[in-house]
C-alpha cells in the first residue's frame, strides 16, 4: 500500500478514475505515511476523520462519473488557510486555538474540486521566516538529509511544513503561500516543485494576512503537471478579494506540453551572486543549456534592481504586517492575557507579549518604525519607489525575453538552528525569490539537481503577468530534461 | 453681518474663525467595506461581519453605492470630483476598533475643493468654502457605564460608510456655523445621501475654533471633537472663542488641543494636547486598489441628482411669489417641499387657478396649521395623517365659502383624528357653513327680538355691540353661519 504514496498526483487520478484503488485506500496510505511521519513535526492539526469522509465521498462521485478534477486526492493546507470549524493557527501561540467559522477563497475551491484535506501543515509563525524555526508549534524538520549525516535541516519556509510533507511523500500535494519566496524557497530546500502564480491569480479571502500586496497561494507538490492541476483549481476570480484578478482561468493541465521551442530565456547577470556556490553557478547554467537543447534562445539580460530588492521587501513587508497584525489584541478571538486590574493596554501588551514569537515582534517593531511620523518618506516611500523601479527592470527585461531563469536560493537546506541567531543571513535566502513578489510575477522553483552532500537544488523561471503557462512549461522542460528523481532517504518512523 | 460675530475683549475687538469637519453617515444598506446592514438600532452586535469584526483573513471590498453618494454630495456641493482617489489606513489601538486601523482618505479624498452658500437670518448670504469630501469607515461604540469593572464594546456601527465634509476656516460666527450645518444637512437629506439625523448621530461636527485681531493671521485652533446638534455647536463655538479671548487677554497662548463639549455645562474641556497626538501611520490600505471613477458614472450621479435646495428655494420666491421666509421653510427638508408641491398641484387643480395664485394660502396652511398639528402629536412630514390631497380638499371648501375659518379648524382636527376627507366629515358633522340667506334672517329676526335692549342701544349709537350680535348669531346656528353673510344682512336688520 506505501506505494501509492509514490504516485504523482497526476498519477493518483488517473488511478483513481480506471479503479486500480480506491480514494478511501489512497487517502488511508497517506495517513498512515502521516503517522509515520511524526518526527518531521510538519502537521500542526491532523484530520484524519474529515479526510477520509472526504475520500469516501469522493469514491460515491466517482462511482456515479461525477468526480471533481481532485476527487480523493490527499492534500495538506498550509495553517495560514483558514478552514471552517478547523483549527487554524497561523503557527502561532495568539490563534491557538482559533477555528474559523468561513473557509478559505482557495481551501474552498480545492474542496469544491473533491480533495480530501488530511491536516493544517506548519509553516513559520504568521509565514514570516524562511526556515520553518519560527513556528510556535516547533521546527519543521526536513526529510531530506545530508550525505553521511544525521545533523537535522530545515526545510525552508515559510511553507515548510507543505514542502516537507509532500517530499516526504506524506501528501499529494499542498497549498502553500508566498510573500517573498515562501513556495519557492522551501521547494528548492526539498526537491520539488512549487508556483507562486501572478498577484491576483488565487483569493487572499481567508488567508491570514502577513504582507496583502504580496501574499500569494499556490500549490506544491513534486511535478510541474501536478502543480498545473493544483493551481487550475486554486485559481479564480473572488469578489471577496478586491486584489482578485477578473481573469478566465486556462486549462494549465491540459495546456502543460514543456514546449519551449522559440521562447527566449533571460539569464540576468545581477543574479550571479559574489560568493555563489560553484555548485549552484554549475546548475544554473546547465538549466541555461537545457532550455536551449529544447529549444529556446538563452539571451543576457539585466535587472538593475535586483540587489535593492532585499531591503526593499524587508521595509514593506514588515510596515504591512505591522497594520495587518493589529487585529490581534485578544479583544474577539484568539489569545486575550489579562492582568490583574490592568487596562486595556496592559491587556494589549500582555496579549501580544505572550501571543507573538520574537521573528514577529521584530517585524512588527521594523514596520511600525519605516511607518512613524518622520520615518515614513525615507523608508516605506522610498521602497514604495524602488518598488516601481524593479517592476520597471521586469517590463523592460521582457522586451527582449520571455521568461527569466535563476536559482531559486543561494544555497541548498542547512543545519536546524544554524542560521537562527542572525536575522540577516535568514532573510539573504529571499534574495532570489524576493524581486518576483514585488513585482508580482508568477514564478516557479522547480528541482534541477542535487548538491555534493546529496541535497537539492532548485531552479526558477520568471515569467510574464499571467504567463503561468509559460512559467510551466520552461519548469516542465528543465524537469525532463533533468531527470530529478531522488527522494529523501526514510530515516523516520523506524518500526 | 460680521459686525455680530466681534467678541469685544478688555483689549480690543477679536473675531472668531471657525471651520467644521462634518462627518455623514451615508445612506446605504450595507457597510463601506462589508455586506453586514446599517440600521440605527439593532440589538448591539446583530450587526456584524466577519470583516467588520476584523477576523483573520477577512478583507474589505468597497461598497460602490457609498462612493456614489459621496459623488452625488459632492456635486451637490459644486465640488470636483477626484477621478483617482486612494483609502489609507490610520493605525491605532482601541477595543472599539477591529482591525486596528480606520480605512480612510488621508492623502487622496474623492471628493476636491467646492463651496456652499449660506443663508443668513437678516437675508444676507455667505459662502463657505469646502475642502474635500472623503469617505471613511466608523469606528464601534465603547460602553463603559454598564458594568462597574467591566467594558461593552458595540460593533454595529463599526464599518458603517461616513463622508467627512471638510469646511475652509470661512465661518465667522455661531450664526454662520449654524447656518452652515443647517443647510448642509438640507442638501444631504434632499439627495438621499444622508438622513441628517443628529441625535441619533448620522450627522456630526468636530468644529475647529480659532480667534484673532480683525485682519491679523489665523490664530491657534483647537477642536472640538463630536458635537452632535447645531444648538449645542453654537454653544460650544461661543463659549470656547470666549475661553480663547480670556486666555489671550490675560497674556497666556492657546496650545493646539483636541477638546471636548459637555452640553449640561455649556462648556468646553480638554481632552488632549497636539503632544499626546497619536502617531496614525498612515499608508495605502494594500487590500484596496485606488478608486477610478469614469466619466459615465459621474455622469450618472449627476443626473440623478433632484432639484437641490437653494434653486427649488429660488423658484418657490420666483415663480409662486412666496416669502423668503416660506420659501425657506418649505425646502429645509426635502420631504415637505415634496409634499408641499403635492399639496400646491392638488390646489391649483381643485380650485381651477394657477399654482402661483394659491401659493401662499397654501404655504401658510402647511406652515401653520399641519406643522402645528403634527409637532404636537410628535409626527413626521411622512406619518401625516392627512394627504396632500385631502389637504387641498379642505382648501378648497375654504376657498369655496363652504367652510369658514373656525370651521376649517374643527374639520381638520377631525381629519386628524379619523383620516377621513374634509367633505364626507363636514356632511356627516353638520359643518358646513351657512350660506342661505333666508336661514340667516330668520335667525338675526330671533336674535334681535331676544335682545331687545341691546337693540334700542345700539341703535342709540353704541356700536360696540355689533360683534355681539354676531356671536349671538353664530351661537344660533352653531358656529356655521358664513360670517360675511352674517355681517351684511345683520347691519340690514339693524338700519
Amino acid at each position: 500500500m506505501t506505494a501509492l504514496t509514490e504516485l504523482s498526483l497526476c498519477a493518483m487520478r488517473e488511478g483513481l478514475g480506471r479503479g486500480d484503488f480506491s480514494a478511501r485506500e489512497l487517502v488511508a496510505a497517506h495517513l498512515a505515511a502521516i503517522e509515520a511521519a511524526r518526527e518531521l513535526n510538519a502537521f500542526i492539526t491532523e484530520t484524519p476523520d474529515l479526510a477520509l469522509a472526504a475520500a469516501d465521498a469522493a469514491d460515491a462521485a466517482l462511482a456515479r462519473g461525477e468526480a471533481g478534477p481532485l476527487a480523493g486526492i490527499p492534500l495538506g493546507i498550509k495553517d495560514l488557510f483558514c478552514t471552517e470549524g478547523v483549527r487554524t493557527t497561523a503557527a502561532s501561540r495568539i490563534l491557538a486555538d482559533f477555528r474559523p467559522p468561513y473557509e478559505s477563497g482557495v481551501t474552498a475551491r480545492l474542496k469544491a474540486a473533491g480533495a480530501a484535506f488530511v491536516g493544517k501543515l506548519n509553516l513559520d509563525e504568521f509565514a514570516m521566516g524562511s526556515s520553518n524555526e519560527t513556528s510556535a508549534f516547533g521546527p519543521v524538520v526536513s526529510p531530506w538529509r545530508a550525505r553521511g549525516s544525521n545533523a537535522p535541516l530545515v526545510p525552508g519556509g515559510s511553507s515548510g511544513g507543505s514542502a516537507a510533507a509532500v517530499a516526504a511523500r506524506l501528501v499529494a500535494g499542498a497549498t502553500g503561500t508566498d510573500t517573498g519566496g515562501s513556495i519557492r524557497q522551501p521547494a528548492a530546500f526539498t526537491g520539488i516543485c512549487g508556483i507562486k502564480p501572478t498577484y491576483g491569480r488565487c483569493s487572499r479571502y481567508g488567508i491570514v494576512a502577513f504582507a496583502s500586496s504580496l501574499d500569494q497561494a499556490g500549490p506544491m507538490a513534486r511535478t510541474v503537471a501536478d502543480c498545473a492541476l493544483l493551481l487550475e483549481a486554486m485559481a479564480g476570480h473572488d469578489p471577496r478579494d478586491a486584489t482578485s484578478l477578473e481573469e478566465p482561468v486556462p486549462a494549465w493541465s491540459q495546456l502543460l506540453s514543456g514546449d519551449i521551442r522559440g521562447r527566449r530565456i533571460g539569464v540576468p547577470r545581477e543574479y550571479r551572486l559574489e560568493g555563489m556556490s560553484a555548485d549552484l553557478d554549475a546548475l544554473w547554467q546547465a538549466g541555461a543549456a537545457w532550455l536551449r537543447d529544447a529549444g529556446a534562445e538563452i539571451v543576457d539580460i539585466s535587472l538593475p534592481h535586483t540587489m535593492e530588492a532585499l531591503p526593499t521587501y524587508y521595509i514593506l513587508a514588515p510596515a504591512e504586517a505591522s497594520s495587518n497584525l493589529a487585529r490581534y489584541d485578544g479583544v474577539r478571538f484568539g489569545l486575550r492575557v489579562m492582568p490583574e486590574c490592568g487596562s486595556l493596554a496592559d491587556m494589549y501588551c500582555a496579549t501580544r507579549a505572550a501571543g507573538f514569537g520574537a521573528e514577529v515582534k521584530r517585524r512588527i517593531m521594523l514596520g511600525t518604525y519605516v511607518l512613524s511620523a518622520g520615518y515614513y518618506d525615507a523608508y516605506y516611500l522610498k521602497a514604495q519607489k524602488v518598488r516601481a523601479l524593479i517592476m520597471r527592470d521586469f517590463e523592460t527585461a521582457f522586451g527582449t525575453c520571455d521568461l527569466i531563469l535563476t536559482p531559486s536560493a543561494p544555497t541548498a537546506a542547512f543545519a536546524l538552528g544554524g542560521k537562527v541567531s542572525d536575522p540577516i543571513a535568514m532573510y539573504l535566502n529571499d534574495v532570489f525569490t524576493v524581486p518576483a513578489s514585488l513585482a508580482g510575477l508568477p514564478a516557479m522553483s522547480v528541482p534541477a539537481g542535487l548538491d555534493p552532500q546529496g541535497l537539492p537544488l532548485g531552479l526558477q523561471v520568471i515569467g510574464r503577468p499571467l504567463d503561468e503557462l509559460g512559467v510551466l512549461d520552461a519548469a516542465r522542460a528543465i524537469e525532463r530534461a533533468a531527470g530529478f528523481a531522488a527522494a529523501p532517504a526514510r530515516w523516520w518512523g523506524a518500526a | 453681518m460680521s459686525t455680530g460675530a466681534i467678541i469685544e475683549g478688555r483689549t480690543g475687538p477679536w473675531e472668531m474663525v471657525l471651520g467644521l469637519e462634518v462627518h455623514a453617515q451615508v445612506i446605504s444598506k450595507s457597510k463601506l467595506f462589508s455586506g453586514a446592514a446599517t440600521a440605527f438600532g439593532a440589538e448591539p452586535n446583530a450587526q456584524v461581519s466577519f470583516v467588520d469584526a476584523a477576523f483573520p483573513g477577512m478583507l474589505p471590498v468597497l461598497n460602490g453605492e457609498c462612493v456614489r453618494q459621496a459623488v452625488r454630495t459632492g456635486l451637490a456641493l459644486g465640488c470636483t470630483i477626484n477621478r483617482w482617489s486612494r483609502f489609507d489606513r490610520k493605525n491605532y489601538f482601541y477595543a472599539d476598533l477591529p482591525a486596528g486601523y480606520q480605512i480612510s482618505q488621508y492623502q487622496h479624498p474623492v471628493v476636491g475643493e467646492g463651496a456652499l452658500e449660506i443663508a443668513l437670518e437678516d437675508g444676507s448670504t455667505r459662502t463657505v468654502g469646502i475642502e474635500r469630501i472623503h469617505l471613511e469607515q466608523d469606528a464601534g461604540k465603547s460602553i463603559h457605564d454598564l458594568n462597574p469593572e467591566l467594558s461593552y464594546v458595540d460593533l454595529n456601527r463599526a464599518g458603517v460608510a461616513l463622508m467627512e465634509i471638510v469646511s475652509k476656516p470661512d465661518m465667522r460666527s455661531p450664526e454662520e456655523a449654524g447656518a452652515y450645518v443647517a443647510t448642509l444637512r438640507a442638501i444631504l437629506r434632499a439627495i438621499g445621501a444622508c438622513d441628517g439625523n443628529m441625535q441619533e448621530g448620522s450627522l456630526r461636527a468636530d468644529v475647529n475654533v480659532s480667534v484673532r485681531r480683525p485682519g491679523a493671521p489665523f490664530g491657534t485652533r483647537c477642536e472640538i471633537k463630536n458635537v452632535n446638534s447645531i444648538r449645542f455647536i453654537q454653544q460650544a463655538v461661543a463659549f470656547e472663542a470666549r475661553r480663547q479671548v480670556a486666555i489671550l487677554e490675560t497674556g497666556g497662548t492657546i496650545h493646539q488641543e483636541t477638546r471636548l463639549f459637555d452640553p449640561d455645562r455649556g462648556e468646553t474641556r480638554s481632552l488632549r494636547s497636539k503632544e499626546d497626538a497619536h502617531d496614525y501611520r498612515y499608508f495605502p490600505d494594500p487590500d484596496l486598489l485606488p478608486l477610478e471613477l469614469s466619466e459615465a458614472f459621474i455622469e450618472e450621479c449627476r443626473a440623478s441628482l433632484p432639484e437641490l435646495p437653494a434653486a427649488r428655494r429660488m423658484r418657490y420666491e420666483a415663480e409662486l411669489g412666496l416669502s423668503p421666509y416660506l420659501a425657506r421653510l418649505l425646502t429645509a427638508d426635502m420631504e415637505q417641499s415634496v409634499w408641499f408641491e403635492a399639496l400646491l398641484a392638488e390646489t391649483a387643480a381643485r380650485q381651477g387657478r394657477p399654482a402661483r395664485e394659491v401659493a401662499e394660502k397654501a404655504a401658510n396652511w402647511m406652515t401653520g396649521e399641519l406643522f402645528g398639528a403634527l409637532n404636537r402629536l410628535g409626527l413626521g412630514i411622512g406619518q401625516s395623517p392627512v394627504s396632500p390631497a385631502q389637504a387641498a380638499a379642505l382648501l378648497a371648501m375654504v376657498a369655496d365659502g363652504t367652510l369658514s375659518g373656525p370651521l376649517a379648524r374643527q374639520v381638520f382636527e377631525l381629519m386628524l383624528e379619523t383620516g377621513e376627507d374634509p367633505a364626507a366629515i363636514a356632511e356627516a358633522r353638520g359643518l358646513k357653513q351657512v350660506s342661505d340667506t333666508g336661514a340667516l334672517e330668520a335667525a338675526i329676526a330671533e336674535v334681535l327680538a331676544a335682545h331687545a335692549a341691546k337693540v334700542a342701544e345700539y341703535r342709540a349709537g353704541k356700536d360696540k355691540l355689533f360683534g355681539f350680535f354676531v356671536g349671538q348669531v353664530m351661537k344660533a346656528t352653531g358656529g356655521r353661519a358664513n360670517p360675511a353673510l352674517v355681517n351684511t344682512l345683520l347691519r340690514q336688520a339693524l338700519g
